[in-house]
This record gives C-alpha cells, structure tokens and sequence, in this order.
C-alpha cells in the first residue's frame, strides 16, 4: 500500500507503516528521545521515593520505607512542638485571676494572640469575622458596650463556658420571653409596640404609645425595667436605647413581642481548654466595648 | 416475532413502572417512574402501529449516520445548557443573593453544582464521544454500525438516563459521591445502555473490512470497558426499598472513599483523557491533512497511559485518612503518568508538523492545537498538584477547580468544537461551513474565557491555600475561613466572566453550525459512502 501515491506526503517526509484507515496514515517515526528518558526517569525516581516512604502493602501491613515517615507522626509532632511552646502560657492564663491578665503586658499578648486565633475559628461564624455581630439577625455585637448577660471579662467568660439557652449545659445562661400572641390582644400588642418606639425615641403613634405605657408596667418592667433600662442578670435587653438585636422597626418589635426570640449560644467548655476559654473572653473584653 | 418481543418487554416495563410510581416512597422517584411509564407505553402504541409494516432493507453498504446526527445535535445543545450553569453557579459563588429564597431547595448551589457538573461531562463530552466514536468506528472500520437500531438505543437511553440524573438532582436524589451522583435505578439503566454501547461499537470492529484496528478505536474501546468497570463497582449499593430512590452504599469510611476516587479519577482518566484522544487521533490528522506522527508512540503511549491510569486516584486523599502506603502509589504513579499523558500531546501536535501554514487560515486547526495545549497543560499540572507537598497547599482550593477546568474547557471542549465544526458540513452534506469568522470569534472568546478561569482560579487557589495554612508564632491560625472568602471575590467575578465569554462562543458555534445545515448548499454527490478497503 505504500507504493501507491499519497497525496498527504510531502518532500522529506518519513516512511509510513503502510497501513491507511479513511485516509488517515501513520509514520514509522521512532519515540522522541527525551520523551522516552524523561518517562525513565520518572519511573527510576518512583521505585526510590516507594523505598524511602511507606508504600508496598505486604501481607500484614505495607512496607514502612527506609526513612520511617508518617504523616500522623509529622503532624503529631508538630502540633507537640507548639503545645511545648506554649504550656508556660497556659498555665500561667489558668493561673492568673481572669480580671489581672490585663496588667501583665507579656500575659495579655498572648492571651490577645490566642484569643483572636480562637474566635476567628470559633465565633466568627455567627459574631462576624470582626466581631460585629449581624445587625438585625440575633448576633450580637461585640464591640459596643450595650451587653445582654454583663461585659465584666467575668460574665464574658462565664457566657462562653456555659453559652446561652443551650440543652447541652446545665448551667447554661437561660432566661425566656413569653411569645405574647397568646396573652395578649392584637391592638394591646399594637399599643405596646408604639410604647417601646416612645421610650427608643423612634417616631411613633402618641394614643397608643399611652395606652401601652399600663401594658408595658404589667407585663414588660419585670424584666426589662420600668423605663425599659434592661437587667443584664435576666439577659434582658436595653430597650431605651438605639441598639437592637433583632432591629427596631415596628415590623421587628411586632414579631419580637408576639412571637418572642431564641438566640442561642454553645457552651464552649467541652470544645475549648480553659486556657483558650480565658484567652478568647480577654480579647472580647479588649475589643472596645469591655466593662 | 421480533416485534412480539419487543411489544412485550416494552408492556412489561410500563407496567412495572406504573406499579412502582404507585408505591413510590418519594416524589423524585415517583417522577422518574411516570418517566419510564411513559416513554415505554408511548414505545408500546408505536411499535404497535407499526407491525406488519414494511420495513426499508438496511443498506450494509451505508454507514449509520443518522444516529450520528442526533449526537451532534445533542451535543451542541447540553455543552450550551451546561456551560449556562456553570455561569450561573459562577455568580451565585460571587454574589450569594442569587440562590433566592423562593428556589432554595431547588436551584440553589449545592442543587446545580452536580447538575452543571454532570450536564459538561456526560451530557455534553458523553455526546460527543459517543457520537464521534459511532462516526470514527465506522469510518475507521470501512463498516456500517453492527446491531441495526441498537446505536438509536444507545443514544436515546444515554440522553434518557442524562434527564433522568438532571430532574433527580433538582429534587435532591443524590449518592454524595461526586461524578456519580445519580442513585442506584438511574445507575442500572446507565449500565444497561453502556452494555450495549460496548457491544455496538466491539461488534463494529469485529465486522471491520480493515486489516488492523486503528488507534482511535484503542482509545475509545478502553474508555467503554474501563468506563463499565468503574461505573459498576462504584455504584454498588443496597436500596433502602425498591420503591423509594434512596440507596446504602456497600463500602463504608476509607474504602468507600478509596472507591469513589478510583472511580472519579480513572473518569477524568478514560472519560475524559482516553475517550477525547480517541477523537484527537481521528480529526487532527483529518482536518490536517497529514498522517499521525508516529505510530511507535501511540502503542507505547496508550498502553502506558492504560496501566498507569488506574493506579493514581488515592492522590485525590492525600492527608486524610487513606493509609501513607496507599498515598505514597497514588502519587508515584501520577508521576510516572506524565510522559504517557504528553505522548498523545506530541503525536497530535507532531502531526501538525508540515501544516502548519493552516493554522492561520484555518480556525478549526487552531482550535484543535489549543486543545492539545491545554491538554499538555493539565497534564502536566496533575501530576504536579498530586505531589503531597504540592497537595498540601492545593488541595481544597479553587486551584483544583482551575486545572480541571483547564482540562475540561480547553482539552475536552475545543476538542469537541473542532469535531463538530467538522462533521456538521459532512453529515448534512453540505460543501462547506456557513462562517469561517463565527469560527473564528468562537476561538477567541473560548481561549480568552479560558485563560480568564484558569488564572484567576489559580490566583485565588494559591491565595486560599497560604491564607489557610498561615499560623502565628504561638501556632495559631492568622485567618477565618471567613476572611479567605471576601478575599476571593474579585476572583470570582473574573472567574463568572470567563464563563460568559466561554457559554458566548458556544451560542456562536450553534448558530454557524444551524445556518451550515440551513443556509448552505449541498456538497457535489460523491461515489461511494464506503471507501474501498
């Protein structure tokens, strides 16, 4: 077959095999000689690397390799190096009562360092990366010192220990607002809406603001104080002020009232050593709002 | 008698599948039941109506391109639906309001990432190959397709079984294994076409009027019987009811995971590698014009390629809990893999040698050179990234997202066009394209939407990894997983553009391909269909 003319060949161009499929040919050109050394190589350096590291499976388990790597041992290893480095530290924090980290300069940059490290895995997720919370959405933030449970490093670190209206801990910060749909009248609701805008200085409708001030005294001041100042042993927030959890509109304060809120927080006891428990409480108390 | 079979296979699945649509324990399989019941009722009543009919004598002398046909169609039409999703999920990463809310549970990301994913590789390059592999079979062979109406089978079960995995994916069936998403009836109807896939195309060689079986058939043979395997044992499971779609997997932790990426990588390996090459090795010399550089390297090399394949999927688990040992192959053998991968690059680009004038003349060569770079390309950076130093910091990123995109845009998808703007004008007869220069923009929006991916991606990539590993002098992480996220987004956006300019071309290619077939007249009338031996 190759005698026969082929119009695809052109001056110069190598023997073919002789076979043709629908007009396709192939030469008989040989393996390109750095294609084939190359291959060589990465086979030689295959069978060195598989006698170095573990890699043949045996009957019983795989050969070790000469160098008796693991990546489990490396990585114990490492994470042992930082626990050594860092063990004075922690004994130290644990040591330190919580409200003294502060004083000690040395102490408190690590407790600074740590702390941060620990809310951006930990806290981020719900407290923003830069610890503002989420405005209107039940994440509080952190940097202000508008404080739900007490912004003493305290009550921060006892918050974190134990989380809030969690199932998991006993000792857990719990308090609950009754879902007042079921207690009260729509245009009582509606009244104790505008009374709540009154006392947050937000427009609001003067007739009923009035007609809520008796409802708020009844049913809101036990918790929230008389004028609305809150009570950080109850969690209950400020409501004479600006700042707002769950936002300020009357459509937000409506659902709050009638249907109540459920923020809830983990408790970081079994998650975190109490070292790390100290040290992520000393940031949040650094961040600005800190009591 | 044949007919009598038929209407009574086709009376019994609808049957069945209107039994199980009645006890279906979810609405995705009840759907997928009405699915069957349809299709094989409305087979039973044609079929019915046809009996006793005369039926036009098949010409053994013809080749089977009818079959073909649709497969370019189909081709055409999911590559544009899936490059459409991924754009889309493109953006939804960028800008996170696009899942809204009155579709979540349907179209939200986590929904289109398997239907993007599954809609590119199997709808789109499964087309394809099995489209070109019916043209090249024949053409190589010198014999028309073995098994009558089975290749209609072929491609209408495939396409069925592809809006099957789609409509099941928006309604939540899914094995969370990736790249075999589809739960375990979807999986038995897939190999139950594939079965006759293989033996449509095996019967062709058989019957072949050629001496020696040409090595696009290698290829693609090897991507049948490989693809069997893999399909069959990753998907073995066991339903939770026959009735229902939800399934148990028989393996469990590391072996299950060891499966899966066997699997998932040999699917890139002979879905994607060894299918594609198949197509190279018959329209590079084609549409050159040249013969193959040499044959030598295309043995040595597709059998290298065939072994070392197999081997590499546990780079896919470097760092978990996959034993060193298991590690320690995955990697060596994606190593020893590179020379064998770049021999199908030498063979298509070497090809070329003695053409290369056409590259500036002809946009489908250019097309099909870019193609093998790319492929070089990724070829080369798989077995970098599966390096376990490497890995440590790529795995996880978007880098990988970037080099399988490289892989999949600029090997699998430029292979594809070139093959389509190839075959339209011949399968419909025409004498030439409608556009030279719609081929044209389509080159160039195609490459510039892929370098657009690929870069960002592996800027982004590397970023991510060295934001993620950075620890402070105390060990302790520098930044949140949050920080790594808004620093990506710029990235992301690029990325979404990429994609636009890539789905534009695309919409380009159809519309030349659609005015060839309308608007172009009919090539001169050729002797013979099947050339002499």
């Amino acid at each position: 077959m190759s005698a026969k003319h082929d119009p695809s060949r052109q001056p110069g161009d190598p023997e073919t095999t002789g076979h043709e499929w629908d007009g396709i040919r192939e030469f008989n050109n040989p393996l390109p000689a750095w294609w084939l050394w190359i291959f060589y190589a990465t086979i030689v350096w295959a069978l060195i690397y598989t006698i170095l590291y573990p890699a043949w499976p045996m009957l019983t388990r795989a050969t070790p390799g000469v160098l008796g790597y693991s990546t489990r041992a490396a990585v114990a290893a490492e994470i042992e190096r930082f626990e050594r480095t860092n063990e004075p530290w922690f004994q130290r924090l644990v040591d330190t009562e919580l409200a003294e980290i502060e004083a000690d300069p040395d102490l408190n940059r690590f407790a600074r360092s740590a702390g941060a490290a620990v809310f951006r895995a930990h806290c981020s997720q719900c407290h923003g990366a830069g610890a503002a919370g989420v405005q209107a959405s039940g994440f509080p933030n952190l940097r202000d010192d508008d404080w739900l449970w007490g912004g003493t490093i305290e009550e921060i670190h006892l918050t974190i220990t134990h989380g809030i209206r969690n199932e998991t801990d006993p000792d857990a910060r719990w308090s609950q607002m009754p879902a007042f749909g079921e207690l009260l009248e729509r245009e009582e609701i509606e009244s104790l809406v505008q009374y709540v805008r009154r006392i947050s200085a937000q427009p609001h409708d003067a007739a009923l603001a009035e007609a809520g001030a008796e409802l708020f005294l009844e049913n809101c001041a036990s918790c929230h104080g008389e004028d609305g100042e809150g009570n950080q042993a109850l969690g209950a927030p400020t409501l004479n002020d600006a700042i707002w959890l769950y936002g300020g509109s009357e459509e937000a304060i409506r659902h709050t009232i009638t249907y109540s809120r459920w923020g809830v927080m983990p408790a970081f006891a079994a998650r975190l050593r109490e070292a790390e428990i100290r040290a992520v409480a000393a940031y949040v108390h650094q961040l600005g709002g800190g009591q | 008698m044949w007919d009598t079979v038929k209407l009574v296979a086709l009376g019994l699945v609808a049957l069945l599948a209107a039994i199980a649509a009645n006890y279906a324990r979810d609405v995705a399989y009840q759907l997928h039941m009405i699915m069957f019941m349809v299709v094989a009722a409305g087979l039973f009543l044609w079929t019915l109506r046809r009996v006793g009919e005369p039926r036009a004598a098949t010409n053994e002398g013809e080749y089977l391109d009818g079959v073909v046909r649709a497969g370019v169609i189909a081709t055409a039409f999911w590559g544009v639906v899936g490059f459409l999703a991924g754009t889309w999920i493109a953006f939804q990463l960028a800008f996170p309001q696009l899942n809204f809310a009155w579709a979540e549970g349907y179209l939200n990301f986590g929904r289109l990432r398997p239907l993007h994913t599954s809609a590119v590789i199997f709808a789109f390059g499964g087309n394809a190959l099995i489209a070109t592999s019916f043209y090249v079979v024949q053409r190589t062979s010198a014999a028309r397709l073995w098994g009558g109406n089975a290749a209609w089978f072929v491609f209408w079960g495939y396409n069925f079984f592809i809006v099957l995995a789609a409509t099941g994916y928006l309604l939540g069936v899914t094995q969370s294994k990736e790249y075999a998403e589809p739960e375990w009836y979807i999986d038995l109807w897939l190999t139950i076409v594939w079965v006759v896939y293989l033996a449509v195309f095996l019967g062709t060689i058989i019957k072949r009027k050629e001496p020696h079986i040409y090595v696009a058939n290698w290829f693609f043979l090897a991507f049948i019987v490989t693809i069997a395997m893999l399909h069959v044992v990753n998907n073995l499971a066991v339903p939770v009811s026959v009735f229902g779609s939800k399934s148990v997997q028989l393996f469990a932790g590391v072996q299950d995971a060891m499966t899966q990426w066997w699997y998932g990588h040999n699917a890139v390996g002979f879905f994607l590698t060894a299918g594609f090459l198949g197509m190279m090795y018959y329209f590079i010399p084609k549409q050159a014009e040249r013969p193959v550089y040499s044959y030598k390297l295309s043995i040595i090399h597709f059998w290298a390629l065939i072994f070392l394949y197999i081997w590499a999927g546990p780079h896919h688990l470097h760092y978990t809990a996959l034993p060193d040992w298991a590690s320690t192959l995955g990697m060596v053998f994606s190593i020893m893999l590179w020379m064998p991968s770049w021999g199908g690059m030498i063979n298509g680009l070497m090809t070329l040698s003695g053409a290369w004038d056409k590259l500036r003349t002809d946009p489908i060569i250019r097309m099909m050179v870019v193609s093998v770079g790319f492929y070089g390309m990724a070829t080369f950076e798989g077995p970098m990234m599966s390096i376990k130093a490497v890995n440590s910091l790529s795995h996880y990123t978007d880098w990988t997202i970037g080099h399988v995109h490289s892989g999949a845009l600029g090997w699998n998808g430029m292979i594809t066009f070139g093959a389509l703007y190839f075959l339209v004008p011949r399968l419909w007869n025409r004498e030439r394209l409608y556009s030279l220069a719609l081929v044209s923009w389509h080159f160039w929006l195609a490459t510039i939407g892929i370098v657009l991916y690929a870069s960002s991606m592996w800027v982004t990539g590397i970023m991510e990894g060295l934001m993620w590993r950075e620890v402070d002098a105390q060990g302790y992480l520098v930044n949140s997983f949050a920080d790594t996220v808004a620093a990506k987004f710029p990235m992301y956006v690029v990325r979404g553009l990429g994609g636009v300019l890539y789905l534009s071309g695309a919409i380009i290619m159809c519309y030349n391909l659609w005015k060839t077939v309308t608007s172009v007249g009919a090539r001169k009338p050729v002797a013979a269909a099947v050339p002499a031996e």
